[in-house]
């Protein structure tokens, strides 16, 4: 069928943002996606560009998390000069909120080892009730505290696909589309991908979320990741009423509010679930009681993609050079690094950053969960 | 603008009229009414600006479908004026964009 | 804990009430929850307040309603108006809220009877104030004794259109015009079919006799109208089209638009039921079996919310969906269920027998299915046509991708207005069918709730 240089199975988050970045590094690039109506965990992104919390147990992915976040900003106005679109960035810092005084003690041990681990290098700043008050105006009267990260911001991550979709084929990047990648061959030089006849491609890139599962271990890769589940309650538009995301609850651009923290290991079921929605709705309110009357106008499961502990795996085939790996839970935050950094690796150059190594795959060869 | 020759009201002596204010002007509406069966009644087809681009909407399904004729009642905002029915001294505001945050609900 | 009840019927409207009907008269204790105030549905709206001058003005029909509320006095009938269900999970949960307060209840059988909708009937300036349904001006006429008055034209295609403007003009109001949007093919391609329509005269005569009356009260009637746009300001102001290559401008305070209606599938769609692409009805319609049983064990679907079908065949599949119930429920043998369902089953074979041909008669013309660029297709989020068609381009095989890149059927309605539309635009833009497309995956809450109410859920 068709040839390409470089395949990259999955057109979420991930994957569009290593095609685009592969296709800025002026490669030939095909990108091969699912149908309407795949799990896909970027359509029920939070929109979080995140530092605060990443890494506790592994300062690197603290400092790749944090490097991402910092090249944020040229990343959204590249996306924007190519296309048009603002993909809504904003890093005014955020809160990770904190309904107990204990719940905001174990949160503040845990960045301080953090800190310690990196040098002290590790900006935050831990808020009591009142501190908080005074930067979050609406917060509720039993709210313990909450942990300000100066990095933290969002963005609009439906945008942020669609500018990414457009700005790869602008660039001249192939979409196929409707095209469930169920095969991986290797074959005397480059790949085939899907079955016979398929298509040629020099090199593989799996992006594929949880798929990556099944189709790892054809290119000689291994991808132990499970789904885990996020519930998402949208309210209706309202009056702008917090400035800056936390960690529970964010208001969007268009001024939607969003409220999800739920975390569930269920399969592959993408459902919401009443009581999960009764108990988010309850919390969104203790934090913000103003938004007791606004009206909730949809919810929604996504399935997150999470490795055993968590963090992304970057990994390159040794059976079969020229397949890689690119797994992660956090498509939003780390898009930056993907399309900026990552991708030029993938593409044959250094690797972006001296740690690297420490997201591949064998990590988990040692650990109980693999 | 108002425009009070849109509609004619058939008799039914049944039923009471029932005053409810629509911004600050007092609407002789009919009980059993939709709000947003008096404020047509009463010649005004428009019950808000949409908070996406500031368009004019008024109802156009009245069955509580398109959610076009939200309007504030008595401080709630964003009801919809079909599935609402009229009370005496009921208060109704247009929706101007997104609502406000911090009124208490109140429902009938 | 959560309270069982042995069934439970959602909506109030023909099948609803025949579902009720049937189930108590067999002993089975029933909640029959509805969102209107009033019982009867649409098309019986304010059927227990409508004076004797109502009732010759809405017509022979309107009155057979009547019947259908008896149901109302049986002891076993726990019914609630004013019901908005938001929730139903395939475990037979359903959540709902009066007046303020959510509650949460479990049925053993569970009938959804959530009867149709009007087809939206995008074109530009659609979304003008003055701007309403054709069944809209009808809720008015029922509910409020409302009869609109001067200045108001009526557009578009299908029995109800016609049915609108003699009930308006029984009530002495007065119609500026009637421009109808049906194709000129239609008739050619829907006569192979009249014969079937014999079972079901009245269909023919009423629907004569209406024509008739239009003629005799010289209301200007415009055939193959096409290029509708709506003008205006802030309202609506006129009425612009083309018949052949002529272009007309009629003024107007008030627009009334039909193209048919369209179940009401808010609920299959969020249990997840199978759904199928009805090419000839231009509609989805949850698959079911021959007694309204879905797929999902003691959930049925009666009424219009199952395809349409009109306002008898809804009674009729109300009932068998109220016998299957009772006898699932034990309150009938199976032989008891089927001497009852016979005469029911023959009544309904000739309501279908009509489909065919109205199919194909009031088949809307393409320009309202497959609208042009400027058309706002997604009311509440204000994405138009074109976008639609842009987001195509970039690679978007479904619903469900256009509504991530550009939020058409994000907005408060959930869907319902711009559904249908956004998956034709998008089966014409990719050249395959409706059923490859799909439609959009709809969410719970099924009705926008306060947060208040959600969080009580877990009160309850």
């Amino acid at each position: 069928m068709g040839e390409t240089e470089f395949a990259v199975i999955g057109g979420g988050l991930v994957g569009m943002a290593v095609a685009f970045g592969l296709q800025r590094a002026g490669r030939r690039v095909t990108v091969f996606d699912e149908g309407d109506v795949a799990f896909r965990a970027s359509r029920g992104n939070f929109g979080l560009v995140w530092v605060q919390g990443k890494g506790v147990k592994m300062p690197d992915y603290a400092r790749w998390s944090r490097l991402s976040a910092a090249l944020w900003p040229e990343f959204a106005a590249e996306l924007q000069e190519e296309t048009g679109l603002d993909v809504e960035l904003r890093q005014p810092g955020g809160f990770d909120i904190c309904l107990t005084d204990e719940e905001l003690a174990t949160a503040q041990a845990r960045l301080e080892d953090l800190r310690a681990r990196l040098d002290g290098d590790y900006p935050f700043e831990v808020l009591g009730h009142d501190s908080l008050k005074k930067r979050l105006p609406a917060i509720g009267p039993k709210i313990a505290g909450a942990i300000h990260g100066p990095e933290d911001g969002h963005a609009n991550p439906l945008y942020l696909l669609r500018a990414l979709t457009s700005a790869f084929t602008r660039r001249g990047g192939r979409i196929v589309n409707g095209a469930t990648v169920r095969e991986i061959a290797a074959l005397s030089s480059g790949f085939r991908i899907g079955a016979a006849p398929g298509w040629r491609a020099e090199k593989v890139v799996l992006c594929a979320g949880l798929g990556n599962a099944r189709l790892a271990p054809m290119a000689g890769l291994a991808a132990p990741v499970k789904p885990n589940r996020g519930q998402v309650l949208i309210c209706e538009r309202t009056e702008t009423f917090l400035s800056y995301p936390t960690a529970q609850i964010r208001q969007t651009g268009e001024g939607s509010v969003q409220i999800g923290d739920s975390k569930e290991y269920v399969g592959l079921d993408d459902g919401t679930t009443p009581q999960v929605m009764a108990a988010m709705a309850k919390r969104a309110i203790r934090i913000f009681p103003l938004l007791e009357s606004l009206r909730v106008v949809r919810a929604w499961g996504a399935l997150r993609v999470m490795s055993p502990d968590g963090h992304p795996i970057y990994a390159q085939s040794r059976t079969h050079p020229g397949a890689t790996l690119v797994t992660c839970h956090s498509g939003v935050t780390l898009a930056a690094g993907h399309a900026l950094r990552l991708a030029p690796w993938i593409a044959g150059g250094p690797p972006p950053v001296p740690y690297l190594e420490t997201f591949g795959a064998e990590r988990f060869a040692f650990s109980p969960a693999a | 603008m108002p425009n009070a020759s849109l509609f004619r009201r058939l008799p039914d002596p049944k039923r009471r009229t029932v005053a409810i204010t629509f911004e600050d002007r007092t609407v002789q509406a009919r009980e059993g009414d939709s709000v947003a069966a008096a404020m047509l009644a009463a010649g005004m087809v428009t019950a808000r600006r949409t908070p996406v681009g500031g368009a004019h909407r008024g109802p156009y399904c009245m069955m509580g479908v398109c959610f076009d004729c939200l309007v504030e009642i008595d401080g709630t905002p964003n009801r919809q004026a079909c599935m609402v029915e009229v009370r005496e001294g009921m208060r109704v505001r247009p929706m101007t964009g997104a609502p406000g945050l911090g009124k208490a609900p109140a429902h009938d | 804990m959560t309270e069982n009840v042995p069934l439970i019927v959602i909506g109030a409207g023909p099948a609803g009430l025949c579902a009720a009907a049937e189930a108590t008269s067999a002993g089975v204790q029933t909640l029959l929850l509805d969102e209107q105030s009033a019982p009867g549905g649409q098309i019986y709206r304010a059927m227990g307040h409508t004076g004797q001058q109502g009732r010759a003005i809405l017509g022979a029909d309107y009155t057979r309603g009547e019947s259908l509320m008896q149901v109302l006095e049986s002891g076993l009938l726990d019914y609630r108006p004013g019901a908005g269900v938001w929730q139903v999970t395939p475990e037979r949960e359903v959540y709902f809220t009066i007046a303020g307060k959510a509650r949460t209840l479990r049925a053993e059988r569970l009938v959804l009877a959530t009867g149709a909708m009007e087809r939206p009937m995008p074109f530009p300036g659609w979304t003008l104030p003055g701007v309403m349904g054709a069944g809209a001006a009808q809720v008015l006429l029922k509910s409020s004794g409302l009869v609109p008055d001067g200045g108001v034209v009526l557009a578009g295609s299908g029995p109800l259109l016609f049915l609108v403007a003699g009930q308006i003009l029984n009530a002495g109001g007065r119609i500026a015009a009637l421009v109808e949007t049906t194709p000129r093919g239609n008739l050619a391609r829907a006569l192979p079919y009249l014969p079937a329509m014999a079972r079901k005269p009245s269909y023919l005569t009423k629907g004569l006799a209406l024509l008739a009356q239009i003629r005799r009260a010289k209301v200007p009637h415009y055939r193959g109208a096409h290029g509708l746009t709506a003008c205006g300001r802030d309202r609506v102001e006129a009425l612009g089209f083309t018949l052949g290559v002529r272009a007309h401008e009629l003024p107007c305070q008030v627009l009334l638009l039909h193209q048919g209606v369209t179940p009401n599938l808010q609920i299959t769609r969020a249990l997840g039921l199978a759904h199928d692409w009805q090419p000839l009805a231009r509609s989805w319609r949850p698959r079911l079996d021959a007694w309204g049983c879905s797929e999902i064990e003691g959930i049925a679907v009666a009424g219009d919310g199952g395809g349409i079908l009109g306002a008898q065949a809804s009674a009729h599949q109300g009932r068998l969906a109220g016998l299957q119930a009772a006898f699932q429920l034990g309150k009938l043998s199976q032989a008891e269920r089927d001497a009852k369902a016979g005469p029911i089953r023959r009544a309904l074979a000739v309501e279908r027998a009509a489909r065919p041909f109205l199919d194909r008669l009031f088949r809307p013309a393409e320009e309202f299915l497959n609208p042009p660029d400027e058309t706002l297709v997604c009311r509440c989020e204000e994405v138009t046509a074109g976008q639609i068609r842009g987001y195509v381009a970039l690679g978007c095989l479904g619903p469900n991708q256009t509504k991530a890149f550009g939020r058409p059927g994000m907005g408060p309605c959930q869907g319902r207005l711009c559904g249908s539309t956004v998956s034709e635009i998008i089966a014409r833009a990719r050249g395959v069918d409706m059923q490859e497309v799909g439609a959009y995956r709809i969410r719970p809450p099924i009705k926008p709730v306060t947060l208040a109410e959600m969080a009580a859920m877990d009160e309850t």
